[in-house]
């Protein structure tokens, strides 16, 4: 006998019925506040053609994504490994409007290696985008619905991670960097390995200016002060830089004015999705929660393979992650057992009963289990010819 | 509310050459792990507790915010990846040399011309040896070994180790020599993410009392 059978693909989960409820709980809840913030739900397909799935994301989102050919067309399919840039392509090519544009969605992405600490898979994606409005109006209200969904799932200190992927990227520019010195930095930015770093640059032949630029980059992360600090210490840079520090500095001070409470840390050499994003990042952090719980930034550029270049921005999370920080209740409501017999009057009741929201378990012939092991706190008893809900 | 700060650690050659720079940002061990069974260590400072592990856990404790920082061989770093984790600061203790080794008289010999088939590897650096050879153009068999590695020459199971070499007497008691240099080691102080943003005065403090440290002990 094979008993490993019911083993699932590692990485690959099932919601049970307590879980699922609370899944289905949030998802609900989640999905009306976006749309009260003028969000409209759209359901990209779960699989599509490689070509548009995979452009303009990198070769990372190549990687992750599970494909397989179609029999039909010869034509090579991903099954989606995040749908942002499905949302991109609904918005420039499908939609094609030229007014802003807010989208939100939420469904199951597979990857083909867990990138996060979950080792999960599968995650269940929920986001949100904003598409047609070039500046940092539209990157505030994306934080603010980011943070406002956090809060809505009862998450209590929330700290809020910054930064501009600009400053890098034009610092490397500035300093004329090659293609294969750009990449081997990046990879040393991440991990603020600074010796590496070093090395890099010394052996790079740059201007000492921009090697003592690049090189403080790790450092320039904190409160709000850094931002000062950076002015200081990136004082050579151009002005896209400069730029980038005065966007970070008006977000800060419009999020402080709505949200006095959130933490505020600022990291300019976080590089989180270097290959698609274009100006200011962010993640949401957690105490107790080793990674970030949600995150997101601009993308400007991503629409142009579907004929649009449209300004973008917008956040994701996995909803079963949030599910799990969430300190909302969630229990399934206690139901109401009706014993099994085959009085009309008993089954017009239990129609009333469910009409009215109420959950009703009816008694299978013979079955095992009384009232409190069927989940009911109540049943349904005949007293004087009526049928009357009692405790169960 | 005081948040608790967790340092991870091996046992042995790292623990004793951290223990003074953790000296110098005022950290000091309530216990010796040579003698206690303890695995997690109080400390001096009420909030600051260390946790001894094995020196190739050190990275996924880390980097699972199990503990906020941690002090980790290149070589442990090199073969874990080192996703999701800082490694600001090299520490200049431990050294050692990351080696391709052979037997002595293998010295002169080509690559291929040591078995004229595909070379066979001996390493627990899996990862790591894999990436070396590759940049070189070579296509190896590797062997997953977790100790012992100057064995494997000898009985026939393989045609080299890749392995940490430090002064190379246990290679030379085995008839073995270091061939091929890939890479320096150093232990590294490594940082979780989402410490780093949360944790943030305490962990910069400690970062920069711990670089203090080591550029007065270089």
């Amino acid at each position: 006998m094979n008993n490993e059978r019911w083993v699932l693909p590692e990485g690959i989960e099932e919601l049970l019925p307590q879980d699922a409820y609370r899944v289905e709980l949030l998802r609900r809840q989640l999905l009306d506040m976006f749309s009260a913030w003028g969000y409209e739900l759209v359901i990209p397909p779960f699989l599509e053609y490689t070509d548009s799935l995979l452009t303009g994301m990198g070769s990372d989102l190549d990687l992750q994504t599970f494909k397989l050919v179609d029999q039909k067309s010869g034509r090579m399919m991903g099954i989606r490994a995040d749908m942002t840039p499905q949302v991109a392509r609904i918005d420039a090519h499908q939609l094609g409007r030229e007014q802003p544009t807010r989208l939100c969605y939420m469904g199951t992405v597979l990857r083909t290696h867990a990138d996060d600490l979950s080792n999960k898979r599968s995650l269940m994606q929920i986001g949100a985008e904003l598409y047609g409005h070039d500046g940092v109006a539209s990157d505030i209200e994306i934080i603010r619905l980011m943070l406002a969904m956090l809060q809505r799932i009862g998450l209590g200190d929330i700290y809020l991670d910054l930064g501009h992927v600009d400053i890098f990227r034009s610092l490397a520019h500035q300093a004329k960097l090659d293609r294969q010195q750009e990449n081997l930095l990046f990879d040393a930015l991440q991990r603020k390995a600074a010796p590496e770093i070093n090395d890099i640059l010394k052996q790079s032949g740059i201007s000492a200016v921009s090697q003592s630029m690049l090189s403080e980059l790790i450092w320039l992360n904190g409160g709000v002060d850094v931002l000062n600090k950076a002015r200081k210490t990136l004082k050579a840079a151009d002005s896209n830089v400069k730029k980038a520090i005065d966007n970070l500095e008006f977000i800060a001070a419009q999020l402080a004015k709505h949200d006095p409470l959130i933490e505020l840390h600022f990291d300019l050499a976080e590089l989180r999705g270097y290959n698609y994003h274009t100006g200011v990042v962010f993640a949401a952090y957690k105490p107790g929660a080793g990674q970030s719980i949600a995150q997101g930034g601009r993308y400007d550029h991503i629409g142009e393979v579907f004929g649009r270049a449209r300004p973008a921005t917008g956040f994701t999370a996995d909803l079963r992650a949030l599910m799990e920080y969430s300190s909302n209740p969630g229990a399934v409501e206690p139901g109401i057992f009706a014993p099994c017999t085959d009085d009309e009057a008993q089954t017009k009741t239990i129609d009333e009963l469910r009409a009215q929201g109420n959950r009703v378990i009816a008694a299978l012939p013979g079955q095992t289990g009384d009232a409190k092991s069927m989940g009911c706190d109540r049943r349904l008893e005949k007293q004087n010819d009526k049928w009357v809900v009692v405790k169960a | 509310m005081s948040q608790q700060f967790i340092i991870a650690l091996s046992k042995g050659r790292i623990f004793n050459e951290t223990l003074p720079l953790l000296a110098h940002a005022g950290i000091k061990p309530a216990d010796d792990p040579e003698t206690s069974r303890k695995l997690i260590l109080d400390t001096n400072r009420g909030d600051t507790k260390l946790l001894i592990l094995r020196a190739a856990d050190v990275p996924t404790y880390v980097q699972y915010g199990a503990a906020d920082v941690g002090v980790a061989g290149k070589d442990v770093l090199m073969e874990h990846g080192g996703e999701g984790l800082y490694e600001p600061v090299d520490l200049r203790i431990a050294k050692c040399r990351l080696m391709v080794a052979g037997r002595a008289g293998d010295i002169n010999q080509p690559q291929a011309g040591v078995t004229g088939r595909r070379l066979r590897v001996a390493t627990k650096y899996i990862n790591s040896a894999r990436r070396y050879y590759a940049s070189k153009g070579e296509q190896v068999e590797l062997i997953k070994l977790y100790g012992s590695m100057e064995l494997a020459p000898l009985v026939g199971l393989a045609d080299r180790i890749v392995d940490v070499v430090d002064t190379g007497n246990t290679l030379k008691a085995n008839g073995l020599a270091p061939l091929e240099h890939i890479a320096d080691i150093s232990s590294r102080l490594i940082v979780n993410k989402a410490s780093m943003k949360m944790k943030h005065e305490k962990v910069k403090t400690f970062i920069s009392d711990i670089m203090d440290a080591v550029s007065r002990g270089g």
